[in-house]
């Protein structure tokens, strides 16, 4: 067992000490992994014991990461004898990894508890393994957060694509899935590459691969450069960023519920943490270039993925290009935080920033309440296909509820959580005029339109989920039979959509998480926060809102015109058949469909899309209409790199001969010519 | 926080929903007046609401809860909204609860449950028009942002209160940015209130409706609250159009007595009058658009709204110097 | 001291004027309504330069003004609308591929403009320097209103809406060209359109129409 020498080594060094608490929490995780592998079969115990356990763990470790960034106090490091010899493992606790593993911590908590409930037997890997894999990818994303050298950095990120790969082919009896899998591993495995090039471009060659090298070195501009994009690359392909996020719409849907949950909502956030952690704490010579790159391909990202999300007919495709929405709002933050940080506007870095930190909190929230919401429902209805769901708010009046919460919240309306960060982010894009650059200036304000439009599609795009799925008539006559969502799935989906709501209401407490991030990062931190009732960026005159004034504005307005309605006039209630301007025939089959819904955006992006229509003729008996809708990076930026890959390979097949002694003539030849070149 | 700032407060909002109906039955009479018709009396919706308010709610078989409460919402949204902008006063407690943009973000809750209250149902028109009231609504919201954009780069807030404090009391000059904000917000307002070029408010043809789609299921006090909540959207509108391009006679912070608020609210009264027959000219001369034409109408809103940022950015650099 | 910033802001106004006018010559589907559009645009420009002349007392830049009233917003517009009726052309509309999108691009160029503009503007002296980026703009608009249209009348009309812009900076950089200089080019445009107009006679009979993607044939293959 490896887990007993991590904890050994814990208990050795101090006590009373955060991170090694937090540690120990990981280290808890693995175990828990392990344990599941005594009885792999038996979904009650896997399931109902070591999920529960696991979950408790999540909030310990956000509760512990909670109290480091109230403490205020400084950076925690510690060094693990234990890996290769003369290469012990570094870790480091500071404000930074304190953000992202609350984040990890509280939204984990939620999807341990409905996986908990969501498990059963008999749906591809066996409940051990899966166990033992889930819990893996939990520690190793907590051990990614806390590495401090580039060295544990790569085994941690690499263990964590390499579980989540399984956990995405779990059901790999369907040949999608297996493909959808290799797909991911490959753009993780170009991603790692992309990363190890950064990582060995920031330690200037003296190969010292520690952070706190990287850090002390100064890189020329140039190479600070590379090493930004390489780092951008690696990143942004975990990420999801536009052209990296192919494998984002296949993997996120093959995976089962629970997985996309956690591949959506906290995988996706390591590559943000590090994307920071690189960007703004290793690199010290920024330009304002960066910021540019990143701020239009994160617009750029988040664009797109509300385009693709509006035409989608898979649920759970739809949330994964809802994902590279929200990852793209997240993007622009940073690059406006760059952006302002070269021309010197720390205060405005720091708000775009904290937009950009509050916006990953949220996403981590929302996302996985919706990607649970639709493993109950796929559960309960066994279909994934928007065209052949509806009306299951009659029917799963739980899930409907809390999923409604999380698509008020994705879609970024007041008083809830996706607001707030959205809502940061145009605060910090107003100030944008003050970059002292002559186009820059000018340009960014068409940035801004460009996130209102985004915002505002994601508006559209959540009210055909939830119009298509929940209201309306079910589309297919078994859905009336569709059951609600079991205990343990109902407490992890309200978990979330509390942490929703809260955020929302009283978001001084994510400001002042990310404030300490903000001060780590930047030296500066937005406004502090001085009342309970409103936060105000920069100052009250200019801006400020108040989600908990909001709420209860809204819920006294409502109370009191309900009373006034019922003592006024009366509460009388006939139930009839629906009006429909009077038309009796109608069926569950004339209702905007899922393709009907995305028309107007199919027809008013249309350049974004590939399109491929089979549109019946009048005379057709039997009428039917089919479409299909592809990425255009796909076929121009994919195929082409994949055939001439193919074409490579056939080419250098040649040497393929098949007879040993010319393989060996190969390497003696290798040998002659790597002699002459050393000597 | 003094008693005197929460009568206030209560006082304004007490004024909005008491007086939008009105101004939507003034419109409503300039619009007859101006196309020769017989003009119904002004207080024609009052009478609606009070009808509507004593039928009994006939409602579908399978509606559920969210269709019952939406209207609620609606109109919540609506009065809170009218509670945070400064229409009379601009020294109100609710005002810090929202900057202009969180406004924007106000209004698009209610959209957003109005469509999918209209979906519920599931009937063919009800989710035909929660699609068109979406499409108008994400094509809308740019437009409006880059006004807000505006006022920002001009006064240095999008808070209303600083805004109308700031703006009330400069002195006038000409400034072309305003103006294409101006024209821009107004095709703003009629986009998102449903009004003529986008949406005929008083179209009974199914297939050219929009908001009237998405209501067709509602009935008695449930369809009160919503009409009433459409008169109290136009008539934010206009305070926020008020509040950000004629803030004069609004009783600014510090001079905000009895008498001030009197003259505010009677210059309120003066403001609506003459934007409702404005309205009403607008849309007397201009015909309704095909639906895909709606998209090149937002996106002239918006190349004005953003050509008035730029032309304050080259040409404004300088207009105090 | 009140009455020149009167004056600037005044002229302010008049360049946004003359934007708005070659954004909306960009959407117009309508010839006739593309020669209205002009004849604004040259009412505008002649307003402008009236205030300068007034506000700097340079008495010959009223003489280029009534030259504006007179070619630009009578003698042009009269004529091209003799052409289209003569033509029959006065209902001819042309098709529009995406307008949003073709405003996205003269948005673009907008800031383009505006951002060439600074540095120039910097070395002007001129009551009017801050509207040189705009008279740059209304250059690239018309510019990129011939590259998108296909009808024979409009390429005209947006030739001519070039000439309008190219004033205008002229005016707002040095207050206008020499008199000599300017008769000169009034002269060319006259005997331009007149040539032009020809042509468009020559064109619909040989190709029954008017449309520019006929003339794709006369090359050699």
């Amino acid at each position: 067992m490896t887990v007993a020498p991590s904890i050994s080594a814990v208990v050795a060094v101090v006590s009373r000490n955060d991170l090694n608490a937090i540690l120990l929490l990981l280290g808890v995780w693995a175990a828990l992994g392990f344990a599941g592998l005594a009885r792999p079969r038996s979904v009650g115990y896997v399931a109902r014991l070591l999920f529960p356990i696991g979950a408790v763990t999540c909030l310990g470790i956000a509760l512990l990461a909670g109290i480091f960034l109230a403490s205020g106090q400084g950076a925690q490091s510690l060094i693990l004898p234990i890996g290769l010899p003369d290469l012990p493992f570094h870790l480091r606790l500071d404000p930074l990894s304190g953000f992202f593993l609350l984040l990890l911590g509280l939204a984990g908590a939620g999807i341990s508890t409905f996986a908990a409930g969501y498990f059963r037997s008999g749906e591809g890997t066996a409940p051990g393994l899966l166990g033992l894999q889930y819990h893996v990818f939990l520690a190793s994303m907590g051990v990614v957060i806390l590495a401090n050298d580039a060295y544990l950095f790569m085994v941690a990120w690499e263990t964590m694509a390499l579980s989540s790969y399984f956990l995405v082919t779990s059901q790999h009896r369907i040949p999608e899935i297996r493909r959808a899998g290799f797909l991911y591993l490959l753009m993780a495995h170009l991603g790692a590459v992309c990363i190890l090039f950064s990582f060995g471009t920031m330690s200037a060659g003296n190969w010292q691969l520690t952070f706190d090298a990287m850090r002390g070195n100064t890189l020329s501009p140039g190479w600070a450069t590379v090493a930004f994009v390489f780092a951008l690359l690696g990143f942004g392909a975990k990420a999801g960023l536009v052209p990296m996020h192919v494998w984002l719409p296949e993997a996120h849907p093959a995976a089962p519920s629970p997985v996309s949950a956690m591949m959506s909502g906290l995988m996706l956030k390591t590559a943000i943490y590090a994307m920071l952690r690189v960007s703004f704490d290793l690199l010290h010579a920024r330009s304002w270039q960066w910021g540019v790159v990143v701020l239009v391909l994160g617009l750029f990202s988040a664009l797109f993925g509300a385009v693709f999300a509006a035409v989608q007919t898979d649920m759970k495709r739809l949330l994964a290009y809802s994902s590279i929405e929200n990852i793209g709002l997240i993007f622009a933050g940073i690059g406006l935080a760059l952006l302002f940080e070269a021309s010197n506007l720390r205060l405005f870095a720091a708000l775009a920033l904290t937009a950009a930190l509050i916006h990953a909190l949220n996403h981590s929230f929302f996302k996985s309440l919706l990607f649970l919401a639709t493993g109950s429902v796929l559960h309960a209805t066994k279909q994934r296909s928007l065209g052949k769901l509806g009306g299951l708010i009659r029917s799963m009046p739980w899930v409907a509820a809390l999923a409604l919460v999380g698509t008020l919240a994705i879609a970024g309306l007041p008083p809830l959580n996706g607001f707030v960060s959205e809502w940061l982010l145009l605060q910090s894009f107003l100030f944008t005029p003050q970059i002292p650059h002559a186009f820059i200036n000018m340009l960014i304000p068409l940035g801004a339109a460009a996130l209102a439009l985004t915002v505002a599609l994601a508006a559209y795009v959540m009210v055909k989920f939830y119009g298509v799925i929940f209201l309306g008539q079910p589309r297919e006559p078994l859905l009336t039979h569709a059951h609600d969502a079991n205990w343990l799935e109902r407490i992890g989906l309200m978990w979330l959509a509390a942490g929703c709501v809260t955020i929302g209401v009283l978001p001084q407490f994510a400001l002042r998480a990310a404030g300490d991030v903000t001060g780590m990062l930047l030296g500066q931190s937005i406004a502090p926060v001085t009342s309970l009732w409103s936060i105000a960026p920069i100052a009250p005159q200019q801006a400020s809102y108040s989600g908990l004034i909001f709420l209860a504005g809204i819920v006294a307005v409502i109370a009191v015109t309900f009373v006034v309605v019922r003592l006024l006039a009366h509460g009388r209630v006939r139930r009839t058949a629906a009006w429909d301007c009077g038309y009796p025939w109608q069926t569950s089959r004339m209702q905007d469909t899922a393709e009907g819904f995305g028309q107007p955006i199919r027809h008013m992006f249309g350049t974004f899309f590939r399109m491929e229509r089979a549109l019946p003729s009048p005379t057709d008996a039997e009428p039917r209409y089919r479409i299909q809708i592809e990425d255009r990076v796909w076929r121009a930026l994919y195929l082409p790199v994949a055939r001439s890959l193919q074409w490579l390979a056939d080419e250098v097949s040649v040497v393929q001969s098949g007879r040993l002694a010319v393989y060996l003539l190969f390497s003696f030849l290798t040998l002659l010519a790597l002699l002459v070149f050393v000597l | 926080m003094s008693a005197l700032t929460l009568v206030r407060q209560l006082g304004e909002v007490v004024l909005a929903v008491a007086i939008a109906p009105l101004f939507m039955g003034w419109i409503a009479q300039c619009r007859a007046w101006l196309q020769n018709r017989t003009a119904p009396p002004l207080t024609q919706p009052y009478r609606m609401l009070r009808k509507l308010f004593h039928k009994d709610a006939a409602l579908a078989a399978d509606a559920s809860p969210l269709f019952r409460t939406a209207p609620y919402v609606l109109f919540g949204t609506m009065v809170l909204a009218a509670a945070i902008i400064p229409s009379v006063a601009t020294d109100l407690p609710f005002a810090r609860a929202a900057d202009a943009i969180a406004l924007i973000g106000l209004f698009a809750t209610a959209r957003v449950f109005m469509a999918l209250a209209a979906m519920d149902i599931g009937t063919a028109f009800g989710s035909l028009g929660a699609r068109r009231e979406m499409m108008i609504g994400f094509l809308a919201e740019p437009a409006f942002l880059m006004v807000l954009f505006n006022a920002f780069l001009l006064y240095g807030s999008t808070a209303l209160p600083s805004l109308v404090d700031a703006n009330a009391t400069r002195r006038f000059f000409i400034d072309p940015s305003v103006i294409f904000a101006e024209i821009a917000f107004i095709m703003v307002l009629l986009a998102e209130n449903a009004r003529i070029p986008i949406d005929n408010p008083a179209t009974h043809l199914e297939l050219t409706m929009i908001h009237e789609a998405m209501v067709l299921e509602y009935s008695a006090r449930h369809l009160a609250l919503i009409e009433w909540a459409a008169d109290l959207k136009l008539f934010n509108y206009a305070c926020i159009g008020f509040a950000l391009f004629l803030p004069w006679g609004i009783a600014v912070h510090g001079a905000d007595g009895g008498g001030a608020l009197l003259l505010a609210s009677a210059v309120l009264l003066v403001k609506l009058a003459f934007a409702g027959a404005a309205l009403a000219l607008i849309e007397s001369l201009s015909a309704k658009l095909r639906i895909f034409r709606a998209p090149e109408y937002l996106a002239m809103a918006f190349l004005l709204a953003v050509l008035g940022l730029l032309v304050h950015l080259l040409l404004g650099a300088n207009i105090h110097a | 001291m009140h009455d020149a910033d009167l004056i600037a802001q005044l002229l302010r106004l008049l360049a946004a004027g003359l934007l708005l006018i070659s954004f909306a010559m960009l959407s117009r589907r309508r010839t006739q309504r593309l020669i209205t559009l002009y004849a604004w645009q040259g009412a505008i420009l002649f307003l402008s330069t009236c205030l300068v002349a007034y506000g700097e007392g340079l008495r010959e830049l009223y003489y280029s003004a009534a030259l504006t009233l007179i070619l630009k917003v009578i003698l042009l517009p009269w004529i091209l609308h003799r052409l289209i009726h003569r033509l029959g052309a006065q209902w001819d509309s042309e098709p529009l591929v995406n307008i949003p999108a073709t405003m996205l691009v003269g948005l673009v160029l907008v800031i383009f403009a505006f951002g060439l503009a600074q540095p120039i503007s910097m070395l002007a002296t001129t009551i009017t320097r801050h509207t040189i980026g705009i008279a740059l703009a209304v250059i690239l608009l018309s510019f990129m209103m011939m590259i998108t249209r296909r009808k024979a009348m409009t390429q005209v009309i947006g030739f001519l809406a070039m000439e309008n812009g190219l004033f205008f900076a002229a005016t707002s950089t040095t207050y206008g060209m020499p008199m000599v200089i300017e008769l000169g080019i009034a002269l060319d445009m006259l005997v331009a359109v007149f040539i032009l107009g020809i042509f468009f006679f020559q064109i619909r009979e040989q190709f029954d129409s008017l449309d520019l993607h006929h003339l794709e044939k006369l090359r050699e293959d």
